[in-house]
This record gives C-alpha cells, structure tokens and sequence, in this order.
C-alpha cells in the first residue's frame, strides 16, 4: 500500500524582548541558573504578572507579516499542570482566545516548487524553567533563568506532506522571524523548538490517520530525521496489522529514534481559565497599522526585487534572501561594487566558505562589507586578477588593512600594460624557439605554455587576459615577420 | 494614653509632644503582650518596630510629620513584609520570610506608619470566624467562648481590644466587613482596582482587595488614601483619579452635608431578627439627618452564595499550586517520589478548608464541569452586578446588614461547611460586584456588636465614608469598647 504522511508542526518562537513576557528579569541565554529569575518569575507569594507590550507588538509583527488575523481581542489563560520546573503551577498561556488568527505561510521546495502552509494560530505564553537531570547524582536541579522567557507558538494546519517539506517549512519561518527581528533564531540554544504531530494514511485516504507528537526538536536536521524515523515506525506498524498509539515521542538524535513519553489515552485536563491577574488585550485598528507601517522588507519581497531589479537567478536570490544578516551584508556590498552578479559570487563562494571555515556567523564576518567592495571594483577595474583577488580576501581576512593598502603592500597591481608585457613576452619568444615552431606547426595547445611561462615570469600579476591578446599578437606577427626574411 | 484613640487623635498627641511614637509603641506592644490570649498576632515585630518608631520620632522632630508617622499599625499576615514571616496562616508557609514588602506595605512605611507585627488570620483568608489559622483560633474581645469573624478576624480583634489602632484587612467576599461588624469596629473594602493587590497573597484573583479597620470612618479615610492607587506591578490596579482621596489624609474628612438617597434591599432584611430593629434605626438616624430612604430591590442575591464558592475556589485552586513544596515553604519529610512530595507536602501543609475550595475549585475548572459551573457562575456574577447598577440608578448608596447576625460561639458551625459559608450571605454580592463597601458599629445585641453595611457605586468611596461620619457624629458605637486587660 501506499502511504501519504500528514505533518503538522508547532514551532516556540522565543521573542527576543529584553525583558521576560510578565517581569521585568532578563531572558538572556545562558546565565548562572537561577541569577535571572525575579520573585515574579518564582512565583513567589503575592507577585502579579504585568504583560510585557514589546512582546504583543511582535506577536503582531508576525501575524501581519503572514497575512493573519489579528484579534482585536485575546485573552491570557491559565495552563494548570505541576511540574517543578513550573514554579506556579500553571503556564500563563492563551487558548480560546490567540492573539494571531489563521494565516499563511508560502514554502519554495528546492524542485521550484511552491507549498501554502496554514497557519491555525499562533500565542502568546511564557516559557517553563529547565529541569537538570544529569548534573545532580540521585537528585534533579531546577534552573528558572528560563521561566517567563517570551513564547509565539505558531501553529500550522496538518498540510505537510513529507519530512522535507517540514524542514522547508521550519526554515522559512526561521526566516521570517529574523527577518522580523522578533527571535535571534539560535536554534542551539533553544530560540525554536519544533513540536511535530505526526500520522500516515493511506495515499488518498481523507481521514486522518492516528498521530503522535515528538516534543521539543531544536535542528533542522533533527526534524526532518526524527519525522522521517516516526512516518517509518508507524507504517511499520501498520503494514503488519498493528494500531498507531496516539502518544507524546521524544527523539533521541543520537540513536535516530523516537522514544515514547508517555500514552495519551485520556487528554490531559488543563483547567484552562482565564487568569484574572491579567486584563484582556484591546488592539486598536491605529496600532495594528502603525505596526503593519513598521514591518520591514520580508524575505519573498526581497528575493522578488534581487531578481527583477538585480537579475539575479532563483537560486541566488533564494540563497542570499534566506538568512536577512547575508543579504544586508550583501547589499551592502553591492552599495559599492554595483555588480550583483560578481558580488553574489563572491559572497556565496569565498565569503561563505571563509565563514564556515572559521566557523563564524555573517555578523561577524571580519571583512567589512565596504572592503569587499572595493576589492571586486578592483577586480573590475582590471587592477586585480580574480586569482591574486583571493589572495587579497584572505590578507583583509587577517585584518592586514584596507583592500588597496594590501595591493600596494604585497605589489599584488595586476600587469596590463601592454609595453611591459610585451617586452617580457618577446624574451620569453625568443628562449623557447622549439615551442614557437610547434605553435606554428598549428598546436595551438603550446600557448598555453607560453601563458604559464608569463605568469611565473611575472609572479602571476600579469592580465591573463591581456597576455592571450599579446601572445597572440606577437606569436603571429612574429611568424610572419620572420618568415618573410 | 487612651488605647481606644483614633490616628487622628495620637498624630496630634505626636505633635503636641504627649508621647514619642517609642513611647506610643511600647504602650501597644505591651498591650499585645497582655491580650496575647487573644491571639489576635502571629507575629509581633518588636525590635523592628521601636528602630521605626525612633526614626518617625526624627522626622516629627524635624516637623515634617505626615497623617501617620510613628502611628503603630499590624497588617495581616496574608501581605509580604521583607524579612518578616508571612504565613497566610498556613503551615504551608510557616517559617517563608518575604523578600521583598507589598505595594500597600512599602506605601505605608513610607508614610510614617510603625508596624508593629502581623495579625491572625483565617488560613489564606479562606473562612468567617478565624477557626482555620494553623496559628490558632482568634477569641472575640467581647465575648471570648465567640469568634471575631474572619477572614481578617486578627485584625478586628486587635483594633476592638485596643492593642493596635490601625489594621490592614483583605476582603474576598466579607473578610474586612465580617469581623470588624463582629468586633464592633469600623472596616473598609474598597472598590476592586484601588489598591494594589501586588504582595498580597493571592485567594481569589478578582475578588481580593485590602482595605482597612479601624476605629472610625476618619481613621479609614486617613490610611486608604495613602494605601491606594494606581501600581504598574498590578494590571489590575485602577488609575482612577480620585483628588478627593489624594488630600483627605491632609484636610480631613468631612461629614457628608447633601441629603443622600439610600437603598434599603428588601432581599437583605427578611429573617434578620433583632439586627433589623437596629439597622432601621441606623437608617433613621441618616434620614433624620436629611437623607432619604428608599426600598429597593436586588433580585439575584440568593444567587451570589453559590457563584461566590465557584468563582473563589476555581481562582484559589490554581493559585494555590504554587505552595507544591518544591521552591518554598512546607516540604513533607522523606518524599519517595515527585508525586509524593507534591502529594503530602500539600496534604500536610495546607489545613481542612483550604484543602475543601481546591477541590472544588479544581471540580469546577475540569473539562466536562466547566461550563455547568465556571462559566454559569460567571454569568450570575454579571447579574448580580446588574442588579447593583441598576440600583445605583435609583440611590446614591444601599444600607444593609454586614452579618446575618452576631458573633457565634467558636466550634458552632465548623462541621457545617454550607451553614459558615451562609455568613457572608450580605456581604458577598458587593465583592463580586467589586463595589465599595464598610461596616460600622450601629449597636448591640445582648452585649455583642451589629454591623451596618454601606453599599455604593464603584469608585464612591468618598460618599461612603463621608455618610459614616455624619453617622458617627450622631452616634457613639464606635465608641463603645470592650473590657480588656
């Protein structure tokens, strides 16, 4: 039988607020535990929430930004569960009534294709501390530097149909909220947690097949490999006459497996309610458009001007318009070299690789985005070859100075007057006549032989393209001068 | 001294140079020490105490006294005092020290008041006679084998007997009115949002409000205005301006001088026995004084009971799991796992009534229940608020008994859960209207205290005290006192 899966994800968003959604602690990553959690976040006797408005604001970046609902009306609720990483004994969360109604998401697979992925809703919440098993022998250690940290959850519909289409999906988001500035979207630590639901059917089937949840994926590998183990494990299942356990799944990346947590066979009783500590929010038509008057150039509108305005081709545009941090570095460059071709090469290729190498992210690329400008006007200008180019990467790379400081500094001007060249080509005639004859012989392939003997000669700073001119020039005129002797 | 002075009257005997405040606060300290029979404190703050008592003697030396510096105040032990236990009541949090004051703490230290320690209180203010302190049960000064009411019964108590002139309450559904109508002492509980619920442990969310008792309708006056007002750290705190109440701490409080009209809510006097020969005479004395009286109607009373217990105990159960044993307060010994921790340190910490309102609380909360009583009792709510605006059309304020009658001996009506809950029966429908409203002392009835309940519309809490002072300057109730040591 043929199977067709049904994916549904449910992406945490952290909100990159400087303070935490209901106090006033920071929600900074990676503080000494529990140095950044204020008698608000304890939950401490008495202690009120107070809703932090920057993290409405981006809650309404985001729904305007997929095309969304906004409610002018949404509510807090209570999550009622005991956990001791959950000092209050419930999560501030939003349930019947979400800040961000149903909206859309477009997905470019890499086949060119297009998916529409609907967005059921996304919420506001606040985030649980951190359990720490594995630091305490026999004993568990709670660290509440997390809780309160700002959550979007944003919900998609079940209309994922493959674990890639999954990953396309969870990295357009990714995407989307850097765009927006709402999540520094550090997938390592924590800033996107990926809930997967997961069910299989059989292909053309309407109804939905039994489904279970892996909680808490935090890579893009991570989900595709933990969805495709889990469409696997449940089509086995079913292909031998079993029934899919509707349960919650951890995946465990180590040995590529899903572990179930626990068994859903009753729903778990929240007793959600709307917390009465916290008044309902009101947005008015005039915030929501001043906010909609903020938002700034999202990732379509700008693959969409790099290929029209810049003519650059899909993948290009795609490749530089993914992460916003590459395309405000490249169109920084671009500011100087006005060549997007020549500058999208060279910040997908050397610039790119030099980042992985030294595994740094495009803020920190210590090549500043003017520099590289100039060197590729150089190359422009013919005063670099792309070879020597690379050289000069690598000395602005080390911080030696500016792109033509270190031309000048290393001698690295590239050799294309045609008097010193030519000079330099007739010696290097006239030592090889061996080679003179089997190009007049008709072996063209010995020019390249001549062009070899040109760049060491003059330590490869010599035009190549300049130099086939001259040698061809001088190899034919040479021929025919001496032949009429 | 004379124990039973009004603020008023010990701020003038300050600035005269009568007494230092050390003076004023050895005289009730030792008077706390005399009654402590009483029990009316869990703790008392001695040392703390005669530090702020010299410095309120600096700043009236220096002449920059406010309304109540050096005057000794207690607070119930439900508000956080820095460094100080805070109990609730409970064993829950037996030995938890607050680290950091409450809203209405930090206020009234800042105005000059001495706190002089924390009083009894029914455990997390859940009860009518002050039976439910793990602390032991408060004794009505006037007749010691009765209860002095409750919540805040620690609080009545103290001010009847004269150990304290001044004391913090909160009122959830009569947890002010109660025991200051059973103690015969005057009580305030303002309009739900003036003043901060920040640092007051929370039972009911949206029902709580400190207020105060004390001796007369100025001293009220005097002390709610330099507690209320808009708080950033509460949403739901209101930032009603109210100038009448910013200077009436400063100018006094005037008798009201217009001719008011006053409701009197036939569904509140049926089956009132002697109680009602002495509020119609309190009303008579108001119309005499050139108010009129008008019958009037509140038609959803019988259904404020039933709502109220819904309302409070869903509330109450989820803000009472924070007290899980994990990060604070009362931990059983040995917990064999995480679910017997949670399990017996809740079990063991938390008293009877307690454990009663969580459970049904978290009853009315759970899927399936929550419809039939959450959402019904959100809707009697509603109509009981109509009935009040509706009222308020025809009256400037509503006279009403506090109580269906006088204090009950201790031990009567603990093993009938239903009958205690009766006692709040007038003083229920305000709080869910979260309508201001106080109690006065309008008489005795064989030698025990009956209260008179005003009713007035939100935010009027000026009409209100200005009516209690018309009648307590044709009245002396409030000067009646019982003998104590």
């Amino acid at each position: 039988m043929q199977w067709e899966a049904v994916i549904g994800l449910e992406v945490h968003v952290q909100l990159s607020t400087k303070s935490k959604i209901f106090s006033g602690a920071s929600p900074a990553f990676g503080g000494a535990p529990n140095t950044q959690a204020c008698p608000v976040d304890l939950g401490l006797p008495g202690v009120l929430p107070v809703l932090n408005a920057e993290a409405v604001r981006m809650a309404v970046m985001f729904g305007l930004a997929i095309g969304a609902e906004i409610h002018p009306y949404s509510v807090f609720d209570r999550k009622n569960y005991f956990y001791p990483d959950l000092p209050k004994g419930y999560q501030i969360s939003q349930f019947a009534h979400p800040i961000v109604g149903p909206g859309t998401i477009d997905v470019q697979m890499e086949n060119g294709e297009t998916i529409t992925v609907g967005i059921t809703r996304a919420h506001l919440e606040e985030d649980a501390g951190k359990s720490l098993h594995t630091s305490y022998p026999g004993m568990t250690g709670i660290d509440l530097n997390r809780t309160g940290t700002p959550l979007l959850e944003v919900v998609t519909d079940p209309d994922l149909r493959s674990p890639e289409q999954a990953v396309a999906y969870f990295k357009q988001l990714h995407a989307l909220v850097r765009y927006l500035k709402i999540c520094d979207g550090n997938l390592a630590e924590g800033s996107m947690r990926c809930d997967a639901n997961v069910s299989v059917r059989p292909l053309g089937a309407e109804e939905l097949g039994e489904r279970s949840e892996i909680k808490n994926i935090n890579s893009f590998r991570f989900v595709e490999k933990a969805i495709t183990f889990e469409i696997e494990r449940q089509i086995d299942i079913l292909e031998s006459g079993g029934k899919v356990q509707r349960d919650t799944r951890l995946y465990d990346s180590d040995l590529n497996e899903t572990r179930s947590m626990r068994t859903k066979e009753l729903s778990d009783d929240y007793r959600y309610f709307p917390d009465p500590d916290l008044l309902p929010v009101h947005l008015t038509p005039e915030f929501i458009a001043e906010v909609k008057s903020s938002l700034p150039e999202l990732p379509e509108a700008r693959k969409t001007r790099f290929t029209t305005e810049l003519k650059l081709s899909d993948y290009d545009a795609t490749w530089l318009t993914g992460d916003p941090e590459v395309a405000d570095y490249f169109e920084a460059v671009l500011a100087t070299t006005d060549d997007a071709k020549l500058t999208a090469n060279w910040i997908m290729g050397d610039a790119s690789a030099a980042l992985h190498r030294d595994d740094l992210e495009w803020i920190d690329c210590p090549v500043p985005a003017t520099e590289l400008g100039r060197l590729i006007v150089r190359i422009k200008d013919n005063t670099l070859s792309s070879k020597l180019a690379k050289t000069v990467f690598e000395a602005l790379w080390a911080g030696e100075g500016t792109a033509d400081e270190i031309i000048e500094a290393r001698g690295l001007r590239q050799l294309s007057d045609s008097g010193a060249l030519g000079d330099i080509i007739e010696k290097i005639i006239l030592d090889n006549p061996h080679q003179v004859a089997q190009y007049r012989a008709g072996k063209n392939k010995v020019l390249g032989f001549f062009v070899g003997r040109v760049m060491k000669a003059t330590q490869g700073k010599a035009n190549p393209g300049r130099v086939n001119e001259l040698l061809l020039e001088l190899l034919g005129s040479w021929g025919q001068s001496k032949g009429a002797e | 001294m004379n124990e039973f002075a009004s603020i008023g009257e010990l701020a003038r005997g300050l600035r005269r140079g009568d007494y230092s405040s050390v003076e004023l606060v050895r005289h009730y300290l030792a008077r706390i020490q005399n009654n402590a029979s009483l029990n009316t404190f869990i703790s008392v703050t001695e040392d703390e105490a005669l530090i702020a008592a010299a410095k309120a003697d600096q700043t009236l030396q220096r002449g920059k006294a406010g309304p109540l510096t050096g005057i000794p105040l207690a607070h119930k032990d439900i508000f956080c005092t820095q460094g100080i236990a805070t109990t609730c009541g409970s064993r829950i949090l037996e030995n938890w020290i607050a680290p950091y004051d409450a809203t209405v703490v930090a206020r009234l230290a800042s105005a000059g008041a001495v706190l002089l320690g924390k009083t009894n209180m029914d455990e997390f203010a859940m009860g009518s006679s002050n039976e439910n302190s793990y602390f032991g049960a408060v004794l009505n000064p006037w007749d010691n084998s009765r209860v002095p009411g409750g919540s805040s019964g620690g609080s009545a108590a103290a001010v009847a007997a004269g150990l304290i002139p001044i004391a913090t309450g909160t009122d959830t559904g009569g947890s002010i009115r109660q025991p200051a109508a059973f103690c015969g002492v005057s009580g305030i509980k303002p309009t739900y949002g003036r003043v901060s619920r920040y640092g007051m442990a929370a039972f009911a969310s949206s029902l709580d409000q400190a207020g105060v008792i004390g001796h007369d309708a100025q001293d009220l006056a005097v002390v709610l205005s330099l507690m209320s007002g808009l708080d950033p750290r509460d949403s739901t705190s209101s930032d009603h301006v109210d100038s009448w109440l910013e200077s009436v701490a400063e100018s006094g409080l005037q008798p009201i001088d217009e001719g008011l009209s006053i409701g009197l809510p036939g569904e509140y006097f049926k089956d009132l026995g002697e109680g009602a020969t002495l509020l119609e005479a309190a009303a008579k004395e108001l119309e005499s004084a050139g108010c009129r009286l008008t019958e009037i109607s509140l038609p959803h009373t019988d259904a404020a009971i039933p709502a109220y217990y819904i309302i409070a105990g869903a509330e109450a159960s989820t803000n009472l799991s924070r007290y899980d044993g994990v990060h604070f307060g009362y931990r059983c010994e040995n917990p064999k796992s995480l679910q017997d921790l949670y399990q017996r340190s809740r079990s063991e910490g938390f008293g009877t009534e307690v454990k009663r309102r969580i459970l049904t609380g978290t009853y009315a909360l759970s899927v399936g229940y929550f419809d039939a009583y959450y959402l019904k009792a959100q809707k009697l709510r509603r109509l009981i608020q109509q009935d009040f605006l509706a009222a308020f059309e025809q009256v400037d304020l509503i006279i009403a008994p506090t109580t269906p009658g006088v204090a009950f001996h201790t031990g009567d009506l603990t093993g009938d859960p239903v009958a205690m809950y009766q006692q709040d029966i007038f003083t229920i429908p305000a709080s869910l209207a979260g309508l201001p409203a106080l109690s006065l002392p309008c008489g005795f009835s064989n030698g025990l205290p009956i209260g008179m309940q005003l009713i007035g519309a939100h935010f009027s809490e000026r009409q209100l005290l200005e009516t209690s002072a018309l009648y307590q300057q044709r009245t002396d109730w409030h000067q009646h006192h019982p003998e104590v040591a």
